[in-house]
């Protein structure tokens, strides 16, 4: 068993914020494509009910056209930026894709956050179809638009809630030899994530220790995960 | 202790957790965490200051990868509930306006001169040229725009209140255009300045043209009266517009003693602070460009002392409010 690679992995999207009590949270970024969606998403969304409103105040003539007019002018600029403050740093469509904007040192996105980085939409989307963003994008690691990396916000996965996953019931059984720490997490990375994997699946991989356990197959699984219960500290 | 007892021995507290900042995360809008929470005030940042401590624990004894990720999600979270800025929106905004702005335009007087040049040479210059020859606006506009603009202003015509709905009509065209307008103004600052620049010149050259066709047209009184009003908060509101723009701009090209994206962003404070202001600005500008400026029934007199007086505002504004607070 090898031990985890340590060398950093450059195309990685994890991200570490270092918090003030001196631990470091991680986070994914997103990149464009889930953007382009989740924008998207929010296009219809804000023609869609921009349509719906010009058809009841048309019924209301010149005035209505009037007061259509800054409804359009309110979505156009402040649609993104409101729901980024009030609704948890998503807009329907981030919200829909499972993404949400913060400030890059972690903390949520404030008003003046928000303003900036959908203000600054406006040059993002030149020369056209956010070409200036998709640019920028590319070039950055944090995946930062222009109005990102004015505001200093980047978009994120709000990952679903993590599961607490089970170790299969069983026996527990001290491993023949020491193990370190690397691969003591892997045998119980193994056991947990054995459940989501189907037999044959289980079987190939506890077979790669075959020289170390003298077992094959489904003997082989369940010494893996006997180990790992005992690793984990379940009584023998 | 390995990962199981560990396991056990915290997991209720948290599930405790997990629970107070579903009910903090449910608030909207999201409140400062430390006020709504159940818990006593000193409970939450105790209990997240312990997370971080299982958290590192966790890492550092290696236990499983899912444990980790659990308690890296419960951290963020409540990370994102302390770490919240305190929101204290209408004090905020009247200090912003009595003090905040015109501070911060003051701040930036360089960059305000520089603007008012850019945006104000070329309206004077255009202006002089096209009154001296009006047929220079053919260069600028197209025959039909210049017959639409005659048929605006031309004397006569004017006379007569438009009704109500038509000045709601102008009012949301004002605001979507206009404001749209600062807005890119702004935005355009992060084409290294130049986008700004150039909206203020554009601007410049087309107000300049028009104000001087329509005085070589001799249609002066139904022109000024009409701009008298709102010109003041307008034509202020754009250069402030390409303050903010700029702003930004000088930032990237001569960041200093910072790095640039550090340099960029403080700019990007800043900016967004005066473009607040800009914004305010030109509501009212098509407030009264809307209500007060088409309405015909109000005598010259009147409109242009009105206008002067808007004037000595915006400069008292400018230059005095906010001085005793600093």
């Amino acid at each position: 068993m090898s031990a985890r690679s340590s060398t950093p992995v450059f195309l990685d999207t994890l991200r570490h914020i270092e918090t003030p009590e001196g631990i470091e949270l991680s986070l994914r970024v997103a990149g464009p494509v889930a953007r382009i969606l989740a924008w998207s998403m929010d296009s219809l969304i804000r023609y869609g009910a921009l349509w719906v409103l010009l058809m009841v105040l048309a019924m209301l003539g010149e005035g209505g056209m009037g007061l259509w007019l800054i409804a359009l002018f309110l979505t156009e600029w402040f649609y993104p930026a409101l729901f980024e403050v009030y609704a948890g740093g998503a807009t329907p469509g981030k919200k829909a894709l499972g993404l949400k904007v913060i400030h890059t040192n972690g903390t949520p996105v404030d008003w003046p956050g928000a303003l900036i980085r959908n203000l600054l939409r406006a040059v993002d989307f030149l020369p056209l179809l956010y070409g200036f963003g998709l640019a920028a994008i590319l070039c950055n690691r944090n995946f930062q638009r222009l109005g990102d990396l004015a505001a200093g916000t980047m978009v994120i996965y709000r990952d679903p809630a993590a599961a607490t996953p089970q170790l299969p019931p069983g026996r527990a059984l001290p491993p023949p030899f020491p193990l370190n720490t690397a691969e003591q997490q892997l045998l119980i990375d193994f056991a947990e994530r054995s459940t989501t994997l189907n037999p044959e699946r289980q079987a190939e991989l506890a077979d790669l220790l075959a020289r170390q356990t003298g077992l094959y197959g489904v003997a082989g699984v369940e010494r893996l995960c006997a180990h790992a219960r005992w690793l984990a500290g379940e009584p023998a | 202790m390995k990962q199981r007892p560990f396991e056990d021995r915290y997991t209720a507290g948290w599930q405790a957790f997990a629970a107070q900042l579903d009910h903090l995360e449910r608030q909207h809008p999201p409140k400062n965490a430390l006020r709504v929470t159940p818990l006593p005030v000193v409970e939450l940042p105790a209990a997240y200051r312990q997370l971080c401590q299982q958290l590192a624990i966790a890492r550092n004894r290696r236990y499983s990868g899912s444990l980790v990720a659990r308690l890296n999600q419960l951290g963020l979270r409540a990370h994102q509930q302390i770490y919240r800025a305190p929101q204290r929106r209408w004090q905020v905004v009247l200090d912003f306006l009595t003090t905040g702005f015109p501070q911060r335009v003051r701040a930036d007087a360089r960059l305000f001169w520089l603007c008012a040049a850019l945006f104000y040479l070329p309206l004077f210059g255009m202006g002089w040229a096209v009154y001296q020859a009006p047929e220079l606006i053919y260069s600028l506009l197209s025959p039909e725009s210049v017959a639409d603009l005659e048929a605006m202003y031309a004397p006569g015509k004017m006379a007569g209140d438009r009704d109500a709905s038509t000045d709601l009509a102008m009012f949301g065209y004002y605001i979507h255009n206009n404001i749209g307008l600062g807005f890119r103004t702004f935005a355009g600052g992060m084409l290294l300045g130049a986008g700004s620049a150039f909206m203020l010149l554009l601007n410049g050259v087309f107000i300049g043209a028009v104000s001087g066709y329509l005085t070589a047209r001799g249609f002066i009184e139904t022109f000024y009266t009409f701009i008298a009003g709102h010109g003041a908060f307008e034509l202020t509101g754009i250069v402030l517009a390409g303050v903010a723009g700029l702003k930004m701009g000088w930032a990237i090209v001569a960041p200093g003693r910072l790095r640039r994206a550090e340099s960029l962003r403080q700019a990007a404070t800043g900016g967004i602070q005066l473009i607040l202001g800009v914004a305010a600005f030109l509501v009212l500008a098509a407030f009264i460009e809307a209500f007060w400026s088409s309405n015909q029934a109000i005598p010259a007199d009147i409109k242009y002392t009105v206008g002067a007086s808007g004037w000595l505002l915006v400069i008292l504004y400018l230059t005095r409010a906010g001085r005793r607070a600093s």
